[in-house]
This record gives C-alpha cells, sequence and structure tokens, in this order.
C-alpha cells in the first residue's frame, strides 16, 4: 500500500491535469448484483496486486453511444469497458473498440491451452474478450400453472393450458425466434425463414395469437418483479436474475430453460487510449479473463464462465452456499436444447425487423 | 439672457468636448460593462445550447461518409445508369477495389456498412465479410475486379447494391427526413416506407395528441388545487404548497414505478376494488401499460409544473375585484367566469405551454407504463441514439418535433397572444 500523501498528490496531479493518472483506471460496467460479482472477482484483487484505483461507471447500457460521442469529442474517459457481444461487434465496426490478439493479450489456460482454443467459438468479434456466458430464458409462477408446469418455449405460445399474462422483451430479438420454433420452423432454419418478409410476418402474426396478454420489458428487472407480484404466469429475462429470485428471494418461481437463447458479455478496449493507458487495459485484461478469475465471479452470479478450462473449478455461491454448477446455463441438464444470438444475422436486419416489430406493436 | 447667442453653439459638458458627444461615450461605455456582465450567460448558452442544436440540426442532413470512404466509386458511379437493370462496368469494381484498399487499411469500411445498412438490410455484413480479402488485392497488378469481386461476396453482384451506393452518395441528403416521415430516398425519388415499416408519423400524431390531453388534464386538476393555494390563509397554504412541491424532491423514476405498484392488475387499486366488490376478480382493470397508464403517471409528474405559474398569477389577483362584482349583484358563477377567470388566464397559458414542451419530449415515463399505445416519438428517437446508432435519423426526428413545437408557440401567439402569458 501507497502512502496516502502520495496517493493524495497523484489524485490532484491528476485532476489538475484533467485526466488520468496512472494509479486509476475507469472500468464500465452494467451495475447492481453483475458489477459487485465483477468487484469481489477481479477488481479487488487486481487492486491488491498493482496498486491500481479502479474507479467503476455503471454506464454499459449506453456505452456504445456514449464511446461515440467521446470518439467525436476526442476524450476518452473510459478504460475497460463491459458490453454485451453485440455492442461489440457493433463497436468493432464503427473503429470504436481496439482489436485484441488472443494468442498474445489474453492468458493461456493453466494446461497450456492457448486462449484462442480456451475460448473457442466464442469470439465472436476481433474486438472481443468473452467473460460470461449468460441466457434469456423463461421463468414461470409455480403456484400459477396448475399441476402439469410448463416443460417446452411453446407453453408461452399456449393460452389455454397456461392463461394469464406473459411479459416478453420489447424488442424483436429472441421473440421472434421463439415465435418461428412454436411456428412449426425447424431450428436450423429459424434464421433462413427470419431473412425472408414472409417470415418475418410469419413470426409476428404468431406473436400476435398473444399480444393481447403480454406485458413488454425493457429493463432486466421488470420480469422478475412481475412474477414476484403475480402479475404474470411466466416471462423472459436473463437467468441470473431469475436466480436471485427463486434462490435469494425464495419466490415461487422456476426456470423453464427451452429454448433459452445464450448470449455473450465481456470486455473491450476503446480504440484511441494512450499507450499508457492501453498498457495498463491490456494488463488488467490479462488478470481478469484468465482460468480462475472467470471461475472466481461465478461464486457471486450464476453466469457461465466463458473459457472451457474455468467450468470444472465453478464452486459454491459465496454467500448462500450451494452448488453454482447446476445453475449455469451451460449446465448439460439445463442446455438440453439452446439457442445461440445469431451476431451476423441480428447485426444485420436489427434495423430493419425493428422498425417492423416496433410498428406491428402500435396497431 | 444677455447671453442667448452662446446657447446656439453645441452644449460643451465639463471637460469641454460637445455633450452629445460625452453622452454618447458614457452610454457605450455603460453598454458596455453590461454587455460583459451578461457575457458568462451568453457564452453558456452559445456553447450548451446553441451550437448543440445547430450541430444537430446539421448531423440530420450530413452524410459525407459514402463519399469519404469510397471517392472513386462515388465518381465511376456517375457514368453509370441505376435505372438500366445491368451491373455497372469494370472500371466501377476497379475504382471500388481501390478504395476498399484504403479504406480497410483505415479501418472506415465497416463503419460505412453500418451506415447503408439503415437503407438496405445485408450491406452491414457485405463490407464486413468482403473487407479482409479486399484488403489483401492489389489494385496494381490484380485486375480485373468484377469477377472477383463477386466471387468474394455475391451481394457485389447485384445492381441494387450499387443503386443505394449511388443514390445515398451526396454529401447533403435529404434521407434521413424522408425516412423521419415514413418515406425513403429510391433511385427513382422518394417513396412511401413499406406499409408495415410505417410507425413514426403516427407516432408523432399520438406524441401531440396525449401531450395535448396530459396538457388539458393538468389544467383541469392544477386550477383548483391552485385557486385554493392563491386563496387560503398563509398557514394553511403554505402547509400544501409542501404537499404540491414534495413529489419534485422525489426521483422521477421512484415516482413513475410507483404508479406501477399502484395501477398493475396486481395493484392497489384493482386489489381495493376487487375486495369491495366493484371489480370482479377474473375482470380486474387494465390501466396501466397502455395510453391512460401514460396519461396518468404524466399528469401526476408534470402537475407542479402547471400549478405554479397558475398560483402565482392567481395571488397577484385582487380580491376586492371579486367583491366589488358580488356588491354590484353578480352571481358566483358571474363573478368567476367574467372576473376571476380571464384574469387567471396568463397563468394557464404559461402553465399550459411549459407542461405541453415537457411532455413532448418526455420518454422515460411512457416507456415504463406506456406498454405498446402509450409510447412517444422520444422513444423512438431514444432507439436511435443509444441503439441503432442511427444519429442521423434521430436529429431529424428531433428537428421535426423542434419545429412542430415552434409552430404551435406561433400558433398560440396568433390565438392568445404570448404577451399574455405570465409566471406571475
Amino acid at each position: 500500500m501507497k502512502p496516502t500523501k502520495t496517493m493524495l498528490t497523484a489524485a490532484v496531479l491528476a485532476t489538475a491535469a484533467g485526466g488520468v493518472s496512472a494509479e486509476e483506471m475507469t472500468i464500465v460496467s452494467w451495475g447492481g448484483a453483475y458489477s459487485k460479482s465483477q468487484l469481489k472477482a477481479y477488481h479487488e484483487p487486481y487492486s491488491e496486486k498493482t496498486g491500481v484505483t479502479i474507479l467503476n461507471d455503471d454506464s454499459s447500457a449506453e456505452a456504445v453511444a456514449k464511446l461515440r460521442a467521446m470518439n467525436e469529442a476526442g476524450n476518452i474517459t473510459w478504460d475497460v469497458v463491459d458490453v454485451v457481444a453485440a455492442d461489440a461487434i457493433r463497436l468493432c465496426d464503427e473503429g470504436l473498440a481496439m482489436e485484441i490478439d488472443p494468442d498474445t493479450m489474453l492468458a493461456p489456460a493453466p494446461d497450456g491451452t492457448s486462449a484462442a482454443d480456451d475460448f473457442g467459438d466464442l469470439l465472436v468479434s476481433d474486438c472481443f474478450i468473452p467473460q460470461i456466458v449468460y441466457s434469456t430464458t423463461f421463468g414461470y409462477r409455480t403456484d400459477l400453472v396448475g399441476d402439469t408446469p410448463p416443460t417446452d418455449i411453446c407453453a408461452v405460445f399456449d393460452l389455454e393450458a397456461y392463461p394469464g399474462k406473459r411479459s416478453l422483451e420489447k424488442r424483436p430479438i429472441n421473440n421472434m425466434e421463439w415465435a418461428l420454433l412454436c411456428d412449426g420452423v425447424a431450428k436450423e432454419d429459424v434464421y433462413d425463414v427470419l431473412a425472408t418478409p414472409e417470415g418475418q410476418e410469419q413470426a409476428l402474426a404468431k406473436l400476435d395469437t398473444i399480444k393481447d396478454s403480454v406485458v413488454w420489458w425493457s429493463a432486466g428487472a421488470d420480469t422478475p418483479q412481475l412474477l414476484a407480484d403475480g402479475e404474470v404466469v411466466m416471462g423472459s429475462t436473463y437467468n441470473g436474475r431469475l436466480f436471485s429470485v427463486i434462490e435469494e428471494q425464495k419466490q415461487p418461481v422456476a426456470m423453464l430453460w427451452d429454448a433459452q437463447v445464450f448470449d455473450l458479455d465481456g470486455w473491450i478496449i476503446p480504440a484511441g487510449l494512450s499507450d499508457e493507458r492501453k498498457a495498463r487495459a491490456l494488463d488488467y485484461i490479462m488478470f481478469a479473463t484468465d482460468t480462475q478469475r472467470l471461475a472466481d465471479q461465478a461464486k457471486y452470479i450464476s453466469y457461465g464462465p466463458a473459457r472451457a478450462s474455468s467450468a470444472p473449478l465453478v464452486g459454491q455461491h459465496a454467500e448462500l452456499g450451494i452448488d453454482m454448477a447446476p445453475h449455469m446455463p451451460t449446465d448439460p441438464e439445463n442446455a438440453k436444447n439452446t439457442f445461440l444470438y445469431n451476431y451476423e444475422f441480428w447485426a444485420d436486419y436489427r434495423d430493419d425487423i425493428d422498425a417492423k416489430f416496433q410498428a406491428w406493436l402500435a396497431q | 439672457m444677455t447671453d442667448a447667442s452662446e446657447n446656439t453653439g453645441p452644449m460643451l459638458a465639463a471637460d469641454g468636448t460637445p455633450l452629445k458627444q460625452s453622452l454618447a461615450r458614457s452610454l457605450r461605455r455603460q453598454k458596455l460593462r453590461a454587455l460583459m456582465l451578461v457575457a458568462p450567460l451568453l457564452l453558456f448558452v452559445m456553447f450548451s445550447f446553441i451550437v448543440p442544436i445547430a450541430s444537430m440540426l446539421f448531423r440530420s442532413v450530413e452524410n459525407s461518409i459514402v463519399q469519404e470512404t469510397l471517392p472513386l466509386t462515388v465518381e465511376a458511379l456517375q457514368n453509370w445508369d441505376e435505372s438500366s437493370g445491368e451491373l455497372p462496368d469494370e472500371a466501377v469494381y476497379d475504382a471500388f477495389v481501390r478504395d476498399m484498399v484504403v479504406a480497410v487499411d483505415n479501418k472506415t469500411h465497416t463503419r460505412l456498412g453500418s451506415r447503408l445498412n439503415y437503407e438496405e438490410t445485408g450491406m452491414s455484413s457485405m463490407f464486413r465479410r468482403s473487407g479482409r480479402k479486399m484488403g489483401k488485392l492489389d489494385p496494381e497488378t490484380d485486375g480485373p475486379f468484377k469477377d472477383q469481386v463477386i466471387e468474394i461476396h455475391d451481394g457485389w453482384g447485384e445492381p441494387k447494391t450499387w443503386a443505394v451506393i449511388k443514390t445515398h452518395s451526396p454529401a447533403v441528403t435529404n434521407g434521413y427526413f424522408l425516412n423521419a416521415v415514413d418515406m425513403r430516398r429510391t433511385p427513382e425519388g422518394a417513396q412511401a416506407q413499406p406499409e408495415d415499416k410505417q410507425i413514426l408519423i403516427k407516432l408523432f400524431g399520438r406524441t401531440l395528441f396525449m401531450s395535448l390531453v396530459i396538457t388539458a388534464s393538468c389544467i383541469l386538476l392544477a386550477y383548483p388545487v391552485s385557486y385554493l393555494l392563491a386563496t387560503l390563509p398563509m398557514r394553511v397554504s403554505n402547509l400544501l404548497m409542501i404537499l404540491v412541491l414534495l413529489p419534485f424532491w422525489t426521483s422521477l423514476l421512484v415516482r413513475t414505478s410507483a404508479w406501477k405498484v399502484m395501477l398493475q392488475q396486481q395493484g392497489v387499486i384493482n386489489e381495493t376494488l376487487v375486495w369491495l366488490g366493484l371489480v370482479a376478480d377474473d375482470a380486474r382493470l387494465v390501466i396501466i401499460n397502455n395510453q391512460f397508464g401514460t396519461i396518468i403517471a404524466m399528469t401526476h409528474i408534470l402537475l407542479p409544473f402547471m400549478i405554479l405559474p397558475m398560483y402565482s398569477v392567481m395571488q397577484t389577483i385582487p380580491e376586492s375585484y371579486t367583491r366589488a362584482a358580488k356588491s354590484m349583484g353578480a352571481t358566483n358563477w358571474t363573478t368567476f367566469w367574467r372576473i376571476y377567470f380571464p384574469q387567471s388566464i396568463p397563468g394557464i397559458g404559461a402553465g399550459s405551454i411549459l407542461v405541453f414542451i415537457l411532455a413532448i419530449g418526455y420518454y422515460i415515463t411512457p416507456e415504463i407504463v406506456g406498454g405498446t399505445k402509450g409510447v412517444f416519438i422520444s422513444n423512438r428517437i431514444a432507439y436511435h441514439i443509444s441503439s441503432s446508432l442511427n444519429w442521423g435519423l434521430a436529429a431529424a426526428l428531433g428537428t421535426i418535433l423542434l419545429a412542430v413545437v415552434l409552430l404551435l408557440y406561433w400558433v398560440y401567439d396568433k390565438i392568445v397572444g404570448i404577451d399574455n402569458v405570465k409566471l406571475g
């Protein structure tokens, strides 16, 4: 630990220069339980090891727009940013994120496997360093579904067997896929069908059958709240949110898991950092995405580590003391029928289908 | 008297200069001093208000990215007739490869792909996928390119692709404004968007309509409250005033979420109605996630902005006027309608303008309680700013909204008169 006086002087100097001192870095993330898990698993050990002070900024939801504005203003104040993979691809396309070479910039697995192989297919963009696998899936009220709890995704579209409201996200992504899947389209054909105007109409027509029974959400916390209030019978949200409703708040809610959509969340380093800040950001990334650190994060939140080599190291929840492996979206029991978010498809079709989806919603 | 001739000459100040000149000089100095006093504010307004608005207005027509990224291609495409239905010739492909090699080197090709993807779905991945292979071509030795480029991605073999690039190549475009009114720029000129994508005009209309309804309901609710505040004894009215201001000290999100708890189907109001037996358990009222929910929540949130100007105007209405009217035999209603109400109109006007303009730009509350039919145009603006990154379209939508507000302001000035607005 450095003497306080030095740190104070450094802080004063940093403020005077209007920049970030050598002892500080700003890490942007989502806030809430997720940031807490990163604080415990990454930030605290890293600060202890290097003496770097880490400032948290909960701006990930607006990260893409803000990074673009910072880039235009020529003053980038963030060092490392946590974003979902789709945003990472967008940032990479816009030239706002730095390209990463996994072989030299990321730590190999303990057994010597290269980082590129350890992350495997999850390296979906040249700028993206995966951190966790999460999924968007359904939770349902165990007390409101009668004697036959739902086991497959099409229960969402079955108003006769499961009357009541459902909550779905107010965007086309995932909903369109689920609609087609339950309208008889084979899983491997979903994106081919969705690429055609007829396929988009088909998906919207299927959603139309439950439109009057849907509550649309836009924040991840909405569905857990709606389930807890009994306002909806079932609803989609991120699996970690459902974990906390079920295990931490002990609500009568269960996971559906069927046709859960895997998505990735991870780090990017903004393009255009000074050499000194870039080196520090890379040093942090090297530390925070190694095998042990990724496994550590799963002690605090039920998202699966992105490295294959981390999975066997996942232990128990730090406070509840329950085994975390069965709560991971990647657990074989949960991952019987899964979808992987098709990044390239949605990068192309997002604006087009979103316009149609919103027009349909407004009808 | 005796020196009358002296008065015909110029009047002199104490120091001997002509009085007129001296006066002008001291006035100028005064003006300068005043200007220096307001200079900080002027500069602040300039840089924090006028410059951003001007840059937003400019962004809605700015489109230099195509010309900057593909300068040679844009020039070569001038000789190509997009209505011929045939592919451009080798010259265009050659220019395209030259441009792409530079663009891939600067990593600007994917940026252009995102820009063109707003116009034609699929362009984003075409540029991303083609980039790596095209960046490796050598423009001097590897030609001819037409077949090679089409080999890299068959999208380059479609005349439509080149028509999109040509249509959107001007550095100043009306494309974003056309998009903002559910139209689009095509090689054949402006055309309507396909019907299943038309939503923005509808949202503009809905935003205006609902803002008017919210303003009207604010007037109805705020008038009696302000009247009470202005006429009750000071001690009581101060207490009431605190109640009016209390919501101001609570976070907007908290207030909006509180309405959710109140209005949802398992919420306080529905539970109470069911308990009282006024509503059947299986027919609970739907009063949130629709227009009604938005109107209720926004009326509540904006109410203080209506009460405060009304209150301060009503406070200045002398009580003696109404007493005089009554003493001359006017009924209570006549006194109110002929004497009190006309004097309170400036307050209504000020409050209405305030509430209406605030309402038109709201997006957090409609997003949370609006469901599908209660969202505003600002929600789309927010989407295009933060999710789709189509800032050009967002700027065009914002510009139209600004123009609509100015237009309504002008109409208001014509009908009611802007001099007739008072904040107290």
